[in-house]
């Protein structure tokens, strides 16, 4: 087992722009034997009517991730700064567009 | 001792996500019951689309017309598609592409019963459109609102497309419909023999289903296989009328007083001998999935070792 998984292409994670403006989203994964046929087997499996217009493909293991389970300490520091949103600052209803 | 109640904590952790209707996503802590059952539910779906497209792919070459082979194509091509939205969806759970195959071919996990039915006429590819995706839709739909986050991503994109797949056949129906007597007679002829299978897909009814409730609890599931059996012949009785074909079964009554069909049990016989693995094609369709397999594996080997070409990498950098 071990040694077909060995021969297994590496995983990649896609990542497509819907539309010029929007920002690449994850779409899902795939496995490709090199970058250029990640591209390739992308545009097949994610993009078959039109749903982007430029592709990302990343190796999985070439991505680094905060892990759920330090969630909290990760996002300890924006947990307290609630002076960050606009709506912590009140403002009497008669001034306008704001 | 520290450990057994971490684990308990994160137990708490998982059940609340569950009860708020929040989604578990790939690295968080699960219980091992529950990754196994989406392994299993999520590769038997994954199977059934890959081996789904043999019955269609059958026609490919024979199709009637360039415009009706151009379509088969595409949907043929989408069902590719949706097997690999799901095993990179099962991948997420630990599980590698390769083992999955492997299971599959090896037969220790299954796919859907539908497909060890033959396709007798190209008529089979309207009926295939209507019934086969239309309870396939059935039963996605209310999947995109399931537990797992990436089971869940995969589910919205397929049901995207599911809908071109019941249109185009309904519409191949539609037209035979409005050509011979002949031709009308193969389409209820085709209407009669998928019909009974159709309302299998659903599984076997809710007191049978052993894995039911365990995946209601946690999400997986929203609806029981009664339910969803029960809303398919609902949704499919008008468009039969609209046809013009009946559906095989006496049974099948308007009840005013339900505001729902009654309608007859399929032979559920037949069903659990078709999971068992005696259906009219069970054998032929995993012969065929292991020769692409098998007949793949050098093109698979030769493109990673062009990518580890050493002399190659040197180029590149
Ligand atoms: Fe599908
Ligand atoms: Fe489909």
């Amino acid at each position: 087992m071990s040694e077909q998984i060995r021969g297994e292409w590496p995983l990649y994670e896609v990542f497509v722009r819907g539309k010029r403006g929007l920002n690449h989203v994850h779409v899902g994964s795939l496995h490709a034997s090199d970058d250029a046929l990640a591209l390739r087997h992308a545009r097949d499996v994610y993009t078959r009517r039109n749903e982007g217009v430029s592709i990302w493909v990343v190796r999985s293991t070439d991505i680094t991730a905060s892990s759920p389970s330090e969630k909290d300490p990760l996002f300890a520091p924006s947990g307290d700064k609630v002076y960050r949103h606009p709506t912590f600052y009140e403002i009497p209803d008669n001034v306008p567009h704001m | 001792m520290s450990s057994a109640v971490a684990d308990h904590e994160l137990e708490a952790h998982f059940d609340a996500t569950i009860e708020h209707a929040d989604r578990i996503e790939p690295r968080d802590w699960m219980p091992d019951g529950y990754r196994k059952s989406l392994v299993r539910q999520i590769a038997q779906h994954a199977h059934s689309e890959i081996i789904g497209m043999q019955p269609e792919g059958n026609w490919i070459g024979r199709a009637p017309s360039l415009r009706r082979k151009a379509i088969l194509l595409a949907k043929v091509q989408d069902e590719a598609g949706h097997g690999l939205y799901l095993y990179s969806a099962a991948e997420t759970l630990g599980v590698s592409r390769d083992e999955l195959t492997e299971m599959l071919i090896s037969g220790k996990q299954k796919y859907s019963s539908i497909f060890n039915y033959p396709t007798l006429s190209y008529t089979d590819v309207g009926t295939i459109g209507w019934l086969v995706d239309g309870a396939a839709i059935c039963n996605q739909v209310p999947l995109c609102r399931t537990s797992f986050g990436p089971y869940g991503r995969a589910m919205i994109r397929i049901c995207k497309e599911e809908s071109f797949h019941q249109r185009q056949g309904f519409e191949l129906l539609m037209t035979m419909m409005r050509g011979t007597d002949e031709q009308r007679a193969m389409v209820q002829e085709s209407v009669n023999r998928f019909w009974w299978p159709a309302l299998m897909m659903f599984g076997p009814p809710d007191e049978d289903s052993t894995n039911t409730e365990q995946s209601m609890t946690w999400g997986i599931k929203t609806h029981t296989n009664d339910e969803l059996r029960q809303r398919f012949v609902d949704m499919s009785v008008p468009q039969a009328k609209a046809l013009g074909v009946t559906f095989p079964d006496p049974e099948l009554v308007w009840n005013e007083e339900r505001g729902q069909h009654d309608f007859g049990q399929p032979d559920w016989d037949e069903f659990w001998a078709v999971v068992k693995g005696d259906g009219p094609c069970n054998a032929q369709r995993i012969v065929h999935r292991k020769r692409a397999w098998d007949e793949g594996a050098w093109v698979r080997e030769a493109a990673l070792a062009f990518a580890n070409d050493s002399s190659r990498k040197g180029e590149s950098a």
